[in-house]
């Protein structure tokens, strides 16, 4: 058995590559280029509209960004609040999965109304689509610290509040960490939803436009900086959280998905 | 859990008195009015089959999950309140994976909210042999040396009684034997009281052996063999003394 004798992100444009040539095949074979454009025209759109493009992204990075800031900030929050607090759990918590019961993308047209067309209804999509998955992970996490760690502080003289900081957070981390590696990829969904149903900028705004013109080709390359957003943002956090935990042994604080050893 | 004056003879010599312990859910009674004396420095070994109650026991001590009506007296030269005076042992090492090994073992000063001590924590450590392994995290470590961390952790809390539930039992025979012989040297001035499975640990390291059994458990003194702890266990007397150890603790009672 041999590892595979690339790193990460070499793999990662290999794939690409491969995923590319297929595309290129299937246009080969005749489909009509308003349906799908070619690679290359895709690629020269990418860098006539790049001023366009960038408009928008740094628009829609925004929204995904304070999204994910907000819904990680807010899950926490809770998570540790229903952790420390066992009478909040029997109200908070029914009321949690509620709020998970009602699709998102059932209220976006009401948060658009209620926050604007401007960025601020986005900020909230994505906030509230990933603000369940960081709670749970996080309220789990801090659920199922080692029942001994906890008799071992307690002997020790350590107040509920000191067990929670210096035990059970810490214990919690790597559950914390992988409900953020899924908000990762959740926030853009959430800030492109609110884009699509209303919006004046933004890749999701500009997508909608170019469906509109038929221009194929533009919406392939939204398509695309949207994609390397999301990455860029997946390796971004999946990077901190593993400085954050600098004890976890190399490989299991990655993701297995991306970073699985090829044997 | 009161730890109080016992309501007769408070003429009680250095050491711990636990009186009338008691444990019962709902029907069914674990135990009733259990006694117990352990003198200062000494080590006692509380033995039994599983489910006999003896951790309850343990735990009841420690203020961990049970209240009970025990009466504790613990009687030392220190004035801190008793809960303060006890430290644990549990059944693994229960280090904590994202502190460092000299963080671990200062850990009751950051749950106590006192300031630490990396003085002390680094002469601790330099007492179990570990000192260099100091800014290592603990699962770079062998479960030896983990379980000689956990040592260092038990004597920086300055404590008198030290209450252990099994704590070498994860660890392999060989290593256990090293580990009993450290402890045994490390922890010669403090109040033992040790949970084991392990006829063979007991006899090794008690100078006090208790077999608790029957229903409601009873707590019943058994002579430890000759000579000081640790001892060795590879003599004919150790044998001799296992095997009625065992007799004891596989016999029923009514």
């Amino acid at each position: 058995m041999t590892r595979f004798p690339c790193p990460a992100l070499l793999r990662l444009i290999l794939a690409s590559a491969v995923l590319t040539g297929l595309w290129q095949l299937v246009i080969l074979c005749g489909v009509p280029r308003y349906m799908l454009p070619a690679p290359l025209s895709v690629m020269q759109t990418l860098v006539a509209q790049s001023g366009l493009l960038w408009h928008h992204a740094l628009i829609t990075l925004g929204e995904i960004v304070a999204g994910f800031l907000c819904g990680t900030l807010l899950g926490t929050v809770t998570a540790l609040t229903l952790s420390r607090w066992a009478f909040l759990r029997s109200t908070v918590l029914p009321l949690l999965l509620l709020t998970q019961a009602i699709p998102v993308f059932a209220i976006a047209p009401l948060l658009v109304l209620w926050f604007g067309y401007g960025p601020g209804s986005k900020v909230v999509m994505a906030t509230l689509i990933i603000y369940f998955p960081i709670a749970s992970t996080c309220y789990d996490g801090l659920r199922q610290t080692q029942p001994g760690w906890l008799d071992l502080a307690t002997t020790m003289g350590g107040s509920a509040h000191r067990q929670l900081f210096y035990v059970r957070l810490p214990a919690a981390l790597p559950s914390l960490a992988s409900g953020l590696r899924m908000a990762a990829t959740a926030a853009p969904i959430g800030a492109i939803i609110g884009e699509w149903v209303g919006s004046s900028a933004g890749l999701g705004y500009l997508m909608l436009q170019a469906n509109g013109r038929m221009q194929t080709d533009l919406m392939f390359a939204a398509l695309i900086v949207l994609l390397a957003i999301t990455i860029t943002l997946y390796f971004t956090v999946d990077r901190l959280c593993r400085l954050a935990m600098p004890w976890q042994p190399d490989r299991t604080g990655r993701h297995a998905l991306i970073n699985g050893e090829i044997t | 859990m009161r730890p109080s004056a016992p309501p007769s003879d408070s003429l009680v010599p250095d050491g711990l008195r636990v009186l009338n312990a008691r444990l019962a859910f709902d029907a069914r009674v674990l135990f009733d009015d259990i006694s117990l004396s352990l003198p200062a420095s000494s080590w006692s070994c509380l033995l039994g089959k599983s489910g006999c109650g003896k951790s309850s026991l343990l735990r009841m001590m420690a203020g961990l999950d049970v209240s009970s009506n025990a009466h504790l007296t613990l009687v030392d030269n220190s004035d801190r309140p008793f809960k303060q005076r006890i430290a644990w042992m549990g059944q693994q090492d229960l280090l904590l994976p994202w502190r460092r090994v000299i963080d671990n073992v200062q850990l009751g000063a950051v749950m106590r909210g006192e300031p630490q001590d990396v003085d002390r924590a680094m002469a601790l450590l330099e007492r179990v042999g570990l000192g260099r392994a100091a800014r290592r995290y603990p699962q770079t470590l062998s479960g030896g040396e983990r379980a000689r961390v956990a040592l260092a952790r038990t004597l920086f809390e300055q404590a008198t009684l030290v209450l252990m539930d099994e704590p070498f039992a994860a660890l392999d025979a060989i290593t256990r034997l090293d580990i009993h012989a450290q402890a045994c040297e490390l922890l010669s001035d403090r109040i033992v009281l040790m949970v084991t499975h392990d006829p063979l640990e007991a006899l090794r390291l008690g100078d006090q052996l208790l077999v608790m059994r029957g229903s409601p458990a009873r707590v019943e003194r058994v002579l430890p063999p000759e000579g000081n702890p640790p001892r060795n266990p590879a003599t004919p007397a150790m044998s001799h003394h296992h095997g009625e150890l065992l007799n004891a603790l596989t016999e029923q009672t009514s």
